[in-house]
């Protein structure tokens, strides 16, 4: 443990860094594949494109993604602007389809009420579709967020990695230093807990009308 | 773009399509790349799909599969590859690479094969008893054959994690497609980096298309509710069996 306890510092600031390469693309992500969902929802064409496109660029390996996302973006090689585009364009991937599946979900006699009740296309989206697709949202991007905090480490390969730093420090020290990786992967496994507690929690806070189903919940 | 043109260059070098010199060429790192992958999706395969049917089957240890399984998710796959090979020694680091892979498929297939056995419609189940089958036959007579579209579904993502994972074994001193990032990024060669990039992904591509043709042919027409051959675990659900749902 003295490892640990001599570099608490450093670990707690990587594990900020870690968070922020993580999450910030599922903030992105979010907002992004919310109007994609709806559009994939709303129109036969836009889904036949959207769905299989998001289920092939999710295939894509990262460390894959990393490396291609400057050829796309035009970015430097090492900016860690290419881990979080590359984030984020897994986050939408996922979220794409729940969305739109969630949407699709919500039955027709609901929609009906709300349009008798007075309530018109825009208002009606997030009064009454958006949050009862939630549950299926926070599903995915509970999903989202455990799969980027993992898959951040695998940045540190090109340079960009959060806590992955002293997964590959650690190992490239002589002799290794177990101390150091362990840290490293307990706290990425900690981070990832956490932030999914919290989301769960979310989630149950903003559905109060689903709490007695629970465990029915979506996945 | 300059970059691109670059990138088209190196992949289309017939220097970097053979190995000479002891250098690997594209051939030698897709097939270890291939390799890797093969072994440990049959080696995950071969523990997690009749556990997994165990498990469904009997409904027993249910709760315990979606705990790990969530938890392995979290797990960075880069640990797990460092740590292993550094437990095992650089002379077993394709043996500790293996177990890596494998320890990356199995929870998916775990998950895949008891949501899939857990789906099949309960009165089809029952059916089957009251027509005397044996627990063994409709194991395999109607269990297995309903879940099919999620047991194919979780082999296709098991075996695209694994790619995906291989493509960091490089990092470790193994070969595989990552080999040339690796070496790409350490030579400061963003021609070779991003070739070995590209690679990767169309690897993945095509064996993702190449097993949804395999799935789309494999599953019982009966079976076949969505073109994309993507029946979810509640889609599964709520279609049934001979469902009759218009979208």
């Amino acid at each position: 443990m003295n490892w640990v306890l001599d570099h608490i510092p450093e670990l707690l600031s990587a594990s900020g860094d870690h968070l922020q390469l993580a999450l910030l693309p599922v903030a992105v992500g979010l907002v992004v594949s919310l109007p994609l969902g709806w559009v994939a929802n709303r129109w036969r064409v836009a889904r036949a494109i959207l769905v299989p496109v998001s289920g092939l660029l999710y295939t894509i390996p990262s460390l894959a993604l990393f490396v291609i996302m400057p050829l796309v973006l035009g970015t430097r090689i090492l900016d860690p602007i290419n881990v979080q585009a590359a984030l984020t364009v897994y986050t939408v991937a996922l979220l794409v389809r729940s969305i739109a599946d969630a949407l699709a979900a919500v039955p027709e006699s609901v929609i009906a009420a709300a349009s008798a009740m007075g309530y018109r296309t825009g208002g009606r989206f997030f009064a009454v579709e958006l949050p009862l697709a939630v549950p299926v949202l926070i599903a995915g991007v509970r999903v989202a967020a455990v799969s980027n905090i993992s898959l951040v480490a695998v940045g540190q390969i090109i340079g960009v990695g959060g806590l992955g730093f002293f997964l590959l420090h650690g190992a490239q020290s002589s002799p290794p230093n177990y101390q150091e990786i362990v840290a490293g992967i307990v706290l990425i496994v900690l981070l990832a807990l956490v932030v999914d507690g919290l989301l769960a929690f979310a989630g149950r806070a903003m559905t109060p009308w689903a709490r007695k189903r629970a465990g029915v919940v979506a996945r | 773009m300059n970059v691109f043109t670059q990138v088209v260059d190196w992949l289309t070098d017939p220097d970097h399509w053979r190995t000479t010199l002891g250098i690997a060429g594209i051939p030698q790192r897709l097939g270890e790349h291939l390799q890797y992958t093969v072994i440990a999706v049959l080696i995950a395969a071969v523990l997690a799909i009749p556990l997994g049917a165990y498990i469904g089957h009997t409904g027993r240890g249910g709760t315990v599969v979606v705990g790990v399984v969530n938890s392995f998710r979290a797990l960075p796959e880069l640990g797990l590859l460092i740590l292993l090979v550094l437990a095992l020694g650089l002379t077993l680091a394709l043996e500790a690479v293996t177990i890596a892979l494998v320890l990356m498929a199995v929870p998916v297939l775990l998950a895949g094969t008891y949501a899939g056995i857990r789906n099949v419609d309960r009165a089809a189940v029952d059916a089957a008893r009251g027509m005397g089958m044996t627990e063994w036959q409709i194991l395999f007579r109607v269990e297995l054959p309903n879940a099919l579209p999620l047991v194919l579904g979780a082999l296709r993502s098991a075996t695209l994690q694994v790619i995906a994972t291989a493509s960091i074994a490089a990092a470790v001193s193994l070969g595989g497609l990552g080999r040339f990032v690796i070496d790409g990024n350490a030579l400061r060669e963003y021609d070779q980096m991003a070739a070995g990039a590209v690679l990767i992904a169309v690897l993945a591509i095509v064996v993702e298309l190449l097993l949804t043709g395999v799935q789309w042919l494999v599953v019982s027409p009966g079976l076949r509710k969505n073109p994309r051959g993507r029946v979810r675990a509640r889609g599964a659900r709520s279609e049934g069996i001979d469902g009759g749902d218009p979208r």
